[in-house]
């Protein structure tokens, strides 16, 4: 079995969480700072 | 050297994590990319399990801050319910997110490494549904503070169930020992790891790496609602200055 696929899976899927949880987080602080 | 109430003061705890998160994040994500580069090109493929393996600089990490996340909110919960600090409560309130967001991934990620190597994406043992639990006490956790916030209470009932939930904690930590798991035994303690070092080392950066990740995003997130509750503060006062002038 090729293990790679589930490599890149498990990266990308951590990566594209990761990556959405920091920009939305980034937004809603400079939102509410702005306010 | 200021003292711990002096640095729970809302302003002077902004003036440290203005500056501070930046730093944070970034030297997270320096360090990820690092330690996931290391683990993706730079070490051997395991002996059993091969390139399979690479998955646990990603899938330690997550399970360490799904279960950190979570002595996070206790500890903070602790805090308000013993000196009523207003920050801690934020700060439990802050890490929920983030916290639900680890656990998950560990949940994810250790199923996709579950297939090439036990060959079952999950299995209702032990460590996989105490682990389960906690992601979803982390979602009782953010509906009960929205809820207390949305009525306007106190943060106490919110603060009972943080620390109430630690109690899963030593459960997830001794599945593995308690009930005969699919899932492996304890393989990295502080002092000793049954990993070989030639697999090990990248582990470290990821796991520095992830930690100081989180925080950046747990200081982001208390910055909106510090910045948040003190605009809404302000239109209280301007209605009730409004009111009296009217």
């Amino acid at each position: 079995m090729n293990h790679w696929p589930f490599i890149i899976a498990a990266y990308a899927v951590t990566i594209l969480a990761g990556g959405g949880l920091a920009l939305a987080s980034y937004v809603a602080m400079r939102r509410a700072e702005r306010r | 050297m200021p003292s711990l109430h002096a640095l729970a003061n809302p302003a002077t705890f902004l003036k440290i994590a203005r500056p501070l998160t930046p730093v944070l994040f970034w030297a997270g994500v320096a360090l990820i990319a690092f330690g996931a580069w290391a683990g993706l090109t730079q070490t051997p493929p395991d002996f059993l399990q091969r390139d399979s393996v690479r998955i646990l600089y990603i899938h330690v990490p997550t399970a360490w801050l799904g279960m950190g996340g979570w002595t996070g909110i206790a500890v903070s919960s602790l805090v308000y319910l013993v000196w009523r600090h207003p920050l801690a409560a934020v700060a439990a309130r802050a890490i929920a997110l983030p916290g639900a967001m680890f656990a998950a991934l560990c949940l994810v990620t250790g199923s996709i490494w579950g297939r090439p190597t036990w060959g079952t994406w999950w299995q209702w043992d032990g460590r996989l549904t105490s682990m389960l639990l906690l992601f979803f006490v982390y979602l009782g956790y953010m509906a009960l503070a929205r809820a207390d916030a949305d009525r306007g209470g106190d943060g106490r009932i919110p603060a009972i169930y943080g620390v109430a939930g630690s109690v899963l904690l030593p459960i997830i930590r001794y599945s593995v020992v308690w009930w005969n798991s699919l899932h492996q035994g304890p393989s990295i303690g502080l002092t000793s790891s049954t990993i070989a070092p030639s697999i090990l080392w990248p582990l470290w950066f990821t796991l520095g790496g992830f930690s100081l990740f989180f925080a950046g995003i747990v200081l982001m997130r208390m910055r909106a609602m510090l910045a948040v509750a003190k605009s809404e503060a302000r239109l209280r006062r301007m209605a009730a200055a409004e009111w009296v002038g009217a």
